[in-house]
């Protein structure tokens, strides 16, 4: 099997995707970058590694149109409740259009190639698509 | 109780295109209008608070001493996103109130005519090179784009949309943020010194170029050139002062500065209800006036979906009552509380550094009764609110002379 990296570290691959956060020992706070104390509580403790379901409801999304040169535009944006941790990313498998999202969808996480580099090794980024529609798929 | 501080002078440039005016020269002229504005001179200022956010790292503050008088006074250069110029002009009260000076000046300035897109980092990969992690994400490519978006349009149209959504809204979202961008446009027509000053149909900004739905280009603050000034004084000082600057000058009183508490959701998506909420109690609180007091608000609308959720941050309306107060008229020039009688950002401009002065500016010509044809009639209170993202804000409750 050809060698994978994920876009973020975050990212944990597998037959099963999932999203790693940090956890705060003390106050349970969660985070996706390394922290010296817990910016919530700033408690020492340190953190553990939790993994997030992969289902949650879309609080809120944009559809970007104009980006940085070699963003592909329009891209739907949004921030996710997974089981009350926030998340950003893309919405993914749905078009990018107002009509077709809206606050409050249920979503899934879903993960999609980014293509490989000169040695063979492909990355592997994350989104989130609706549920409930589209069948079992790629991943 | 600390005595007041005021403001003696203040000034704003035209906002633009300056093409043959540099960072210094634009804050030159902002910094002498503002001494002249106050009827005094580089002379009598023992304090600068000077504020510029991408005009790299010589002090700006230094730089335009070299260019309008070297006095030797202690300068503070300060950078706060676009909170900048508020926090220019707070440092240097902070200075009066600390009993180090009894004059102060605060400048802020930016040259961001054909800056593009704010917000976007990071560069492109060429097609084949290695994938390296890199980052506090580990990330192996751009993240902006990828997973969500660092767009400041986008950013802003998320959290319009959140505030909507939280709120059960039942309209059409496009066309409310478009109507709150027909406002700041029709105000900008009798503003000379607005970077944009045409006025603009609910069809025009529906159908101009969609930018993050859904803010349309007219919807998105202008990036442009342009910097404003302010001289404050002790009370002490200015009681020295003739009656005709006593007169002019304006009582600030409320100055405050916040930055983000903890809240689970800001990791990812900046919150700038909370920080403003927070920073407007304070202010309230301690100018012994609530919104009902106010006769203008210029508060930060970075873009359409911005203003909407300011008008509950700052409480000028019931928790969750932003589009009605809108709906109401209110936020009009002629309504019960005029909100960005200058353009706002949308059409004024919005050069970073320079912009929270240039809401202080606003507020003090309609207080001392100098807005000319935008005049806000009997204006006695006003105030400027301003944001940063990461995030800091920046409130200041302004009121006239007695």
């Amino acid at each position: 099997m050809a060698a994978q990296v994920p876009l973020v570290a975050y990212l944990s691959l597998g037959e099963h995707p999932c999203l790693i956060a940090r956890q705060c020992r003390s106050c349970g706070a969660r985070f996706f970058d390394r922290r010296n104390a817990c910016a919530s509580c700033g408690g020492l403790a340190g953190f553990d590694d939790v993994a997030l379901p992969p289902e949650g409801v879309l609080r809120t999304f944009t559809i970007v149109s104009v980006a940085a040169p070699g963003v592909p535009v329009p891209y739907a944006a949004g921030v996710i409740d997974v089981g009350g941790t926030s998340v950003r990313a893309n919405l993914v498998n749905v078009q990018a259009d107002p009509g077709h999202l809206s606050a409050g969808m249920r979503v899934r996480l879903s993960t999609f190639s980014l293509g490989h580099d000169r040695d063979g090794v492909e990355a592997v980024g994350f989104g989130f698509e609706p549920a409930g529609q589209a069948e079992e798929g790629d991943s | 109780m600390a005595d007041s501080v005021w403001i003696l002078g203040a000034y704003m440039t035209k906002f633009g295109k300056h093409p043959d005016q540099d960072l210094v020269d634009l804050a030159s002229e902002a910094a002498l209008g503002a001494l002249a504005d106050g009827g005094v001179t580089i002379h009598d200022i023992q304090v600068l608070a000077a504020g510029n956010v991408t005009g790299g790292p010589a002090g700006i503050g230094q730089q335009l001493q070299k260019q309008i008088g070297q006095t030797g006074i202690p300068v503070y250069n300060v950078t706060n996103a676009c909170a900048t110029g508020a926090t220019a002009l707070r440092t240097a009260i902070m200075a009066i109130k600390a009993g180090e000076a009894d004059l102060g000046l605060a400048v802020g300035v930016e040259k961001l005519s054909g800056a593009g897109l704010l917000g976007v980092t990071g560069t492109q990969r060429a097609e084949g090179d290695p994938w390296l992690p890199s980052g506090r994400f580990g990330s192996v490519a751009r993240m902006d784009g990828w997973v969500g978006t660092d767009t400041m349009p986008g950013v802003f149209a998320q959290i319009g949309l959140e505030y909507l959504h939280d709120h059960a809204y039942s309209g059409v979202p496009l066309e409310l943020f478009a109507r709150i961008s027909e406002k700041n446009h029709a105000h900008s027509t009798l503003n000379p010194l607005a970077a944009y000053t045409k006025r603009m149909s609910l069809e025009q900004i529906m159908n101009d170029v969609m930018v993050a739905y859904p803010n349309t280009r007219p919807m998105c603050s202008a990036n442009c050139d342009g910097a404003a000034a302010a001289v404050v004084i002790s009370d002490a000082a200015l009681r020295r002062l003739d009656p005709g600057q006593r007169r002019r000058a304006v009582k600030i009183s409320a100055s405050v500065l916040t930055s983000d508490p903890w809240r689970e959701a800001c990791q990812v998506l900046p919150d700038v209800s909370t920080l403003t909420r927070q920073a407007a109690a304070i202010a309230y609180e301690a100018a012994g006036i609530g919104p009902p007091d106010l006769d203008l608000v210029e508060l930060h609308d970075c873009f359409a979906t911005a203003e909407l959720i300011h008008y509950d941050n700052l409480m000028l309306c019931e928790p969750g009552g932003a589009a009605d107060l809108f709906d109401s008229g209110a936020t009009w020039r002629d309504g019960r509380l005029p909100v960005n009688v200058s353009g706002g950002l949308q059409s004024k401009g919005h050069p970073i550094g320079a912009t929270g002065l240039a809401g202080i500016w606003e507020v003090c010509q309609h207080l001392r009764g100098e807005g000319g044809p935008r005049q806000i009639e009997g204006a006695r209170a006003g105030l400027a609110h301003v944001i940063g993202l990461g995030s800091a804000c920046g409130i200041h409750i302004l009121e006239k002379a007695a």
